[in-house]
């Protein structure tokens, strides 16, 4: 017997165990496309001058319509300081990722607020939330949870499928998901980046699991999976295999459990899982982040710790090969052009440098040619032979834009059961009940990139798919 | 081409807005994009990088698929002209050549430029870009009629496919119709005596005397006629045998009996395959390898088997052509050859399904006009079938209607009408997968 109770506590996590081997799915995404970008950033952290300015920008939360800033210039703010909020939803408070002065707030055409940019104090100083330890994680509500986190500036990194807005902090969603890689082109690596964040991994995810009764992490299959993930508690592990976009949280919820109409899926990246892990073990809206800064034309890609929103122009001064390229907030999929003092949007972890494209080629569309890249093996396009090559990609729109023809490479890259190219068309012409039957549902921007990245008509699909999104949720 | 491009960007600001050609500023453009590729770069948002693939390179990569069998049929009119002179030449010789080039060669320029001027209008007036799609239509036009086409008659098919057959819907990725198969069956219905019977071989004068055993038949027309003939003989020798046995005697039954034995030989499938072999000159002219290798009289570039399976082979390698729909053609007509030899009411029914799929136009069909990615299925599921029912069109048409010696045209005009059709119920059944996923 009382062998027996010594023995009980390893029964248990073997127990654990086998029932988390039951419950945890593994998927092979046979459809996608890596593109193999020169410039990935090498495991090691440069230190360097934190950036002067930081900045938020409304146009980075999709279902924002009535932003209105809550400091004006020159007013000082602490790291957690609401600085704006959306006329339509109250609750959420989108509050300063660092301490310092607002030094301007940006409108454009017709006044809409473009950014709020705060000139950061050297030493931060923080708003102070209230301090929990792991174990009396368990002992909070919902209510008090949500609360906190509405007004510290973290919610909003829930983002609430359909439409990819932010959650909606009165819905209970039927379950949440993380992606625990990111597969897009030299995409940051979420192991390097939360390296020794495990506890704050976990309480976020503690945190998670008291709106929802299912949190989804989604693994590499094919990449050592760090301990971060690993000894997570509170969540299934699903593991997926293939190229991208199997990173993408579109595709892991379409092959987990998919979103139907009427269906509220929240998700959120692993950098906002620890943000908000932070925010209840120490009390405060810790914003800072571990970026990538990658591309071919960057001499030393590599990575930085810096805070969210930060401004790029140190991190690529001096940095570059030739002055004639593009800078991209994100990755070259879904990200967005930058000027050399733009800013990083809330979600991104990365930024791209590629060259620019702007130059005539003769006989460019039928020569031979192994520098280029395409999915298609159209005559010429050798880049099929070489997998394993990296590539110097351009800004080059390759050709003009087109009537759709359908060759099919569109289901090539996109591993869901869905019709891009039907749903694209039911867009086209405003068919609301036909855009739900398509699924429009399980997509967002980044889920069909991919398919503008393909396109031989060079239409751009991403900007359609949110014009659809657009019209069935506003009207 | 440093200068060519100074040239160019100099004439540049004449069409664009303000200028004073502004009207022709389509065409300008596709003059300079032909030349040199546009330097527009991806906007701010959406994706950075694009596919290096554009539609000119997706186009040009059929057009070259199709060069083997333009060379092919060059050489074959010549090859089938001196053939029926009667003075033997080899193949591949400079005289075949000369001979096919100066026959086929008006037939494309004539095609490019009545196609490519249309092109040019319609785009000026409706001041929308120049579609690339009639890069591949102005060579499909002239490998499916035959060399003796007159020219003018190549114009206005070419004229009517393009304004009726595509422009009227939109222009190119709009069109219901492929737009080559429409040329093709404009001209197959308005001039049928240029379209059909001895019209497949250049001779220099009409009353040219021909070499002996030289007919200049398709295989098609030799199968269909083969099997006409059997049937009306086998009606023939049963009429005379019902009649026969009003009058029952000795004689009588024996010969009733040997009259049923020759009529049941009519119809074992043998027949058809002999006519092969008994027609052109000497044997083996109509043989399985002449026939899959091209060296027989038909439209200039659809005879030769083995080279439309080497722009397959191009297609399909570089993904521009579907393989489902290419294989399913050949599946379908294979798989509906095998049926009717089953049921074998005519000789043409009997004959060998392998036969099929080597005469006609069907390899040719199969592998660039049925691939037409406008007017094919859009859906993957929806190509399977889509090539077998056009494969399966194909020999019905064949083997039922005396009136149409080739069914691929069409059976993929006809599908060309259903492949929407197809596509609604492979999309339904994605809907109701979603649907039932969300009711489970």
């Amino acid at each position: 017997m009382n062998k027996f109770l010594l023995n009980l506590p390893r029964l248990r996590t073997k127990i654990d165990s086998l029932i988390k081997l039951f419950m945890s799915k593994s998927i092979k995404i046979k459809k996608g496309f890596d593109i193999p970008l020169a410039g990935k950033a090498a495991m090691q952290t440069a230190e360097i001058a934190q950036p002067e300015t930081f900045a938020i920008k409304p146009t980075d939360f999709h279902g924002m319509l009535r932003p209105k800033p809550m400091v004006a210039q020159g007013d000082n703010v602490k790291a957690g300081t609401p600085i704006l909020f959306d006329g339509k939803n109250e609750s959420v408070m989108y509050t300063a990722p660092v301490s310092g002065e607002i030094v301007e707030v940006k409108r454009g055409a017709k006044r809409k607020l473009l950014e709020i940019v705060i000139l950061a104090d050297k030493t931060m100083e923080y708003e102070s939330f209230a301090t929990h330890t792991i174990s009396n994680l368990g002992d909070l509500s919902r209510e008090s949870c949500q609360e906190a986190m509405l007004k510290s500036g973290v919610w909003p990194n829930i983002v609430q499928r359909p439409y990819g807005i932010i959650a909606d902090h009165e819905a209970t969603p039927k379950a949440i998901f993380i992606s625990a890689f990111d597969s897009s082109p030299l995409a940051a690596d979420y192991a390097y980046i939360l390296k020794d964040e495990d506890k704050y991994f976990e309480a976020g995810v503690a945190i998670l699991n008291k709106f929802t009764n299912k949190v989804h992490l989604g693994v590499d299959k094919n990449a050592e999976v760090s301990s971060l993930f690993s000894n997570v508690k509170g969540v299934q592990q699903n593991e997926f295999s293939g190229a991208h976009p199997a990173g993408n949280v579109g595709v892991q919820i379409h092959h987990i459990d998919p979103i139907n109409k009427g269906d509220i899926v929240w998700t959120i990246s692993p950098v906002g899982v620890v943000q908000i892990g932070k925010l209840f073990l120490e009390g405060k809206y810790d914003a800072s982040r571990t970026i990538a800064l990658t591309g071919s034309e960057v001499k030393n890609p590599q990575y930085y710790k810096t805070y969210t929103g930060a401004c790029i122009g140190r991190f690529i001064a001096d940095n570059l090969k030739s002055d004639h390229v593009r800078v991209i907030g994100g990755n070259i999929l879904t990200g967005e052009q930058l000027n050399s003092k733009g800013h990083l949007g809330f979600f991104d972890n990365q930024i791209t440098v590629i060259p620019e494209g702007d130059y005539h080629e003769f006989l460019g569309w039928i020569t031979p040619t192994t520098k280029k890249l395409s999915v298609h093996r159209a005559f010429g396009l050798l880049s099929s032979f070489f997998p394993k090559k990296e590539y110097v990609l351009d800004t080059n729109f390759h050709g003009e834009e087109r009537a759709f023809v359908q060759t099919g490479t569109f289901e090539k890259v996109m591993p869901m059961d869905i019709l891009p190219m039907f749903l694209i068309k039911a867009i086209m012409v405003e068919d609301f009940e036909e855009m739900e039957a398509l699924g429009i549902y399980e997509v967002i921007e980044e889920d069909v990139a991919l398919c503008e990245f393909v396109d031989l008509s060079k239409h751009d699909i991403q900007a359609m798919l949110r014009q659809g999104l657009d019209l069935i949720q506003y009207s | 081409m440093k200068f060519l491009r100074n040239f160019l960007d100099k004439q540049k600001p004449n069409f664009e807005k303000g200028g004073k050609w502004e009207k022709y500023h389509s065409i300008f453009e596709a003059h300079e994009t032909l030349l040199f590729t546009p330097k527009t770069t991806t906007k701010s948002t959406g994706v950075q990088v694009r596919d290096a693939v554009d539609m000119k390179r997706f186009m040009m990569t059929v057009v070259i698929a199709m060069i083997p069998c333009l060379i092919f049929g060059i050489f074959n009119t010549g090859y089938q002209h001196y053939l029926a002179l009667g003075q033997g030449v080899e193949f591949l010789s400079l005289d075949a050549f000369l001979i096919g080039a100066w026959k086929v060669l008006p037939i494309v320029a004539v095609s490019y430029s009545v196609g490519l001027g249309i092109e040019f209008v319609f785009g000026t007036i409706n001041r929308h870009p120049i579609n690339e799609g009639f890069l591949v239509t102005g060579m499909l036009i002239p490998l499916v009629l035959p060399a003796t086409i007159p020219l003018w008659m190549v114009a206005l098919a070419v004229a009517f496919a393009v304004v009726l057959g595509k422009e009227v819907f939109g222009g190119t990725g709009m069109n219901i119709f492929n737009v080559a198969l429409t040329a093709r069956a404009f001209l197959y219905f308005a001039y049928p005596t240029y379209m059909s019977g001895d019209v497949w071989t250049y001779l220099p004068q009409e009353n040219t005397e021909i070499v002996a055993g030289y007919t200049g038949a398709t295989p098609l027309s030799i199968i269909a006629e083969a099997s006409n003939e059997a049937s009306a003989s086998k009606d023939l020798i049963l009429e005379a045998v019902q009649r026969a046995e009003r009058f029952p005697s000795t004689e009588n039954t024996a010969l009733v009996a040997q009259a049923k034995e020759i009529s049941e030989g009519l119809n074992n499938g043998t027949n058809v395959v002999d006519s092969f072999a008994s027609s052109g000159i000497g044997d083996g002219f109509y043989d399985i390898y002449n026939m899959f290798m091209g060296f027989i009289p038909g439209s200039i570039g659809e005879t030769s088997v083995l080279m439309c399976l080497l722009g397959a082979f191009l297609l399909i390698f570089t993904g521009v052509g579907s393989w489902k729909i290419i294989v399913s053609v050949f599946a379908g007509a294979f798989a509906t050859s095998m049926l009717m030899n089953l049921i074998g009411l005519n000789e043409y029914m009997l004959m060998p399904a392998h036969y099929h799929l080597i005469i006609g136009g069907l390899a040719f069909g199969a592998v660039f006009m049925a691939t037409d990615p406008v007017t094919a299925a859009q859906t993957e599921k929806g190509k399977w079938i889509y090539g077998l029912l056009i494969g399966f069109f194909t020999i019905m048409i064949r083997v039922f209607n005396g009136a149409y010696p080739e069914g691929i045209m069409l059976a993929i005009l006809l599908m060309n009408t259903f492949a929407p059709l197809i596509d609604y119920f492979v999309v339904q059944s994605n809907k109701k997968r979603r649907l039932k996923r969300a009711t489970v």
